[in-house]
């Protein structure tokens, strides 16, 4: 369902502006991530490094984000869908920032695993990457085509990506009982896997936050408020 | 706050003449609450408001179906004393209208009619509660006897509200109360709606829909003489649920 256009050129120039830059941010974001996961799984640190630097772009963005709300909020006094939008907006930018400082996170353990000896080859931790990333992916495209539907099923599959936490863990357990040199590495590997999982709660709040957007439902927490009357 | 339904409007339609002005408009008015009505001009907002005490019977041509209680009476029955029901349903109009008299004359010119006072004290009395009431009374206490002429707009819109309040409405109905009005004696009015819904039902139209967010419980979005929504204002400046309510609160319109 496409939005009509506001009467107000320099409104609707703010709104789009707003948009873009959130949509820039978790381009880059779903970029630092999945970038991350390739250098610890084809081991090139270099690649690693990138990442990191690029955190300070997301950042940057996120404040430019902030102070846009701001601006909107104060001279426009959005209401209705508009509010939403902006509310959608201010709570998205935080998550999108957290999946750019897990991805921080990644490439500084990547690092560090690279200069180690492979502990097994990885099958599971790529395949997580993998999932958290699609729901990444979907959770942003919801956003972006105010698809509550996309957004429903974001919110389904992020158990899928708890999941392939649970497994990985056990299996990286295993390993540690085994030989007590692997704990190290290991631990490393795990805290990456928890890492990809909160890549899946990120989306599945930004998802929580398209609902919000379209249907003016609040469906944290499992919660459903019962807005009307 | 109450819930009780004050006014009830069930299927009304309009006309002026052979213009039909409102269709099939059906609302409830609760008690003791403040509710807005919102659209852009033209849409019957207006029209609607006048109905609720017969203010359009002194149109040429002007005719109503439907049904308008107020208290579960109704108000366009033949047993209807108009000027009765105008001193239950009162009216502010959006330009402050004085008499050209003191501004104790105009509080207590209702209450002189209407034979509310017996004695001067008693009026006295009225006339301070009252403009206490209205918030104007630290303002003009000490010139209660000079004209109403000299106020500024926005004392005389709280003038206007005071004489409105001295024959004891139970309704007051408000067609834009502060659209000629600055900022800070719109905030005035705007806080004294507020208060005033404790003891009175309030009906307001306005343009301004920052207003009606502000100060109402319930708001109504009228559309080309239809009531496109009727809901609790939050819900109608968070998550309404009709479009067309969606696309003309947020500006998009046309």
């Amino acid at each position: 369902m496409p939005d009509r256009e506001h009467t107000s050129k320099h409104y609707e120039q703010q709104l789009r502006e707003l948009k873009n830059k959130l949509l820039l941010m978790s381009h880059k974001a779903e970029e630092m991530i999945s970038d991350s996961i390739r250098s610890l799984v084809e081991r090139r640190p270099t690649l690693a490094e990138e990442v990191i630097d690029r955190d300070d772009e997301i950042d940057q963005l996120e404040i430019e984000v902030d102070n846009l709300c701001y601006e909107v909020l104060a001279l426009e006094q959005p209401v209705a869908r508009d509010l939403r939008f902006i509310a959608t907006a201010m709570k998205i930018v935080k998550d999108i920032e957290r999946i750019g400082d897990i991805a921080v996170n990644i490439g500084e353990r990547a690092m560090e695993l690279i200069q180690e000896p492979e502990l097994k080859r990885l099958v599971d931790l790529p395949i997580m990457a993998e999932a958290a990333q699609k729901i990444l992916k979907e959770g942003l495209d919801a956003f972006v085509n105010s698809d509550a539907e996309l957004a429903e099923k974001v919110i389904l599959n992020d158990n899928v990506v708890d999941d392939l936490y649970e497994q990985i863990f056990r299996e990286l357990l295993t390993y540690m009982l085994e030989d007590p040199r692997s704990i190290s590495r290991a631990i490393k590997l795990i805290f990456i896997a928890k890492a990809l999982e909160r890549v899946g709660d990120h989306s599945a709040n930004i998802a929580e936050m398209v609902v919000f957007l379209v249907r003016g439902q609040d469906i944290r927490h499992g919660t459903r408020l019962d807005r009307g009357r | 706050m109450a819930d009780s339904v004050k006014i009830n409007v069930s299927h009304v339609d309009f006309y002026y003449g052979t213009n039909q002005a409102l269709y099939d408009v059906s609302v409830q008015v609760r008690q003791q609450s403040v509710t807005a009505l919102i659209g852009p001009s033209g849409c019957g907002k207006s029209t609607f408001l006048r109905s609720l005490n017969r203010m359009n019977d002194l149109i040429p041509g002007a005719r109503l179906e439907g049904k308008v209680e107020l208290d579960g009476e109704n108000v366009y029955s033949d047993h209807m004393d108009v000027i009765h029901l105008r001193r239950r349903v009162g009216m502010i109009f959006q330009r402050s209208n004085p008499f050209p008299m003191s501004i104790y004359d105009n509080v207590a010119y209702g209450v002189r009619v209407n034979g509310l006072a017996r004695r001067r004290l008693e009026l006295d009395e009225i006339i301070e509660k009252t403009l206490r009431a209205a918030a104007l009374w630290e303002e003009v206490k000490d010139r209660l006897h000079r004209s109403a002429m000299s106020l500024s707009g926005g004392q005389q819109q709280r003038l206007c509200i005071a004489r409105a309040l001295a024959v004891e409405p139970e309704v007051l109905l408000m067609d834009e109360p502060a659209s000629a009005l600055d900022p800070i004696s719109t905030a005035k009015i705007e806080e004294l709606i507020y208060n005033l819904k404790q003891n009175y039902t309030i009906v307001v139209v306005t343009h301004n829909m920052q207003q009606a967010a502000r100060i109402s419980d319930e708001t109504g979005f009228f559309l080309t003489g239809r009531l496109v929504e009727f809901n609790e204002t939050k819900r109608i400046f968070t998550a309404p649920v009709m479009r067309e309510t969606e696309d003309y609160i947020t500006g998009r319109f046309g």
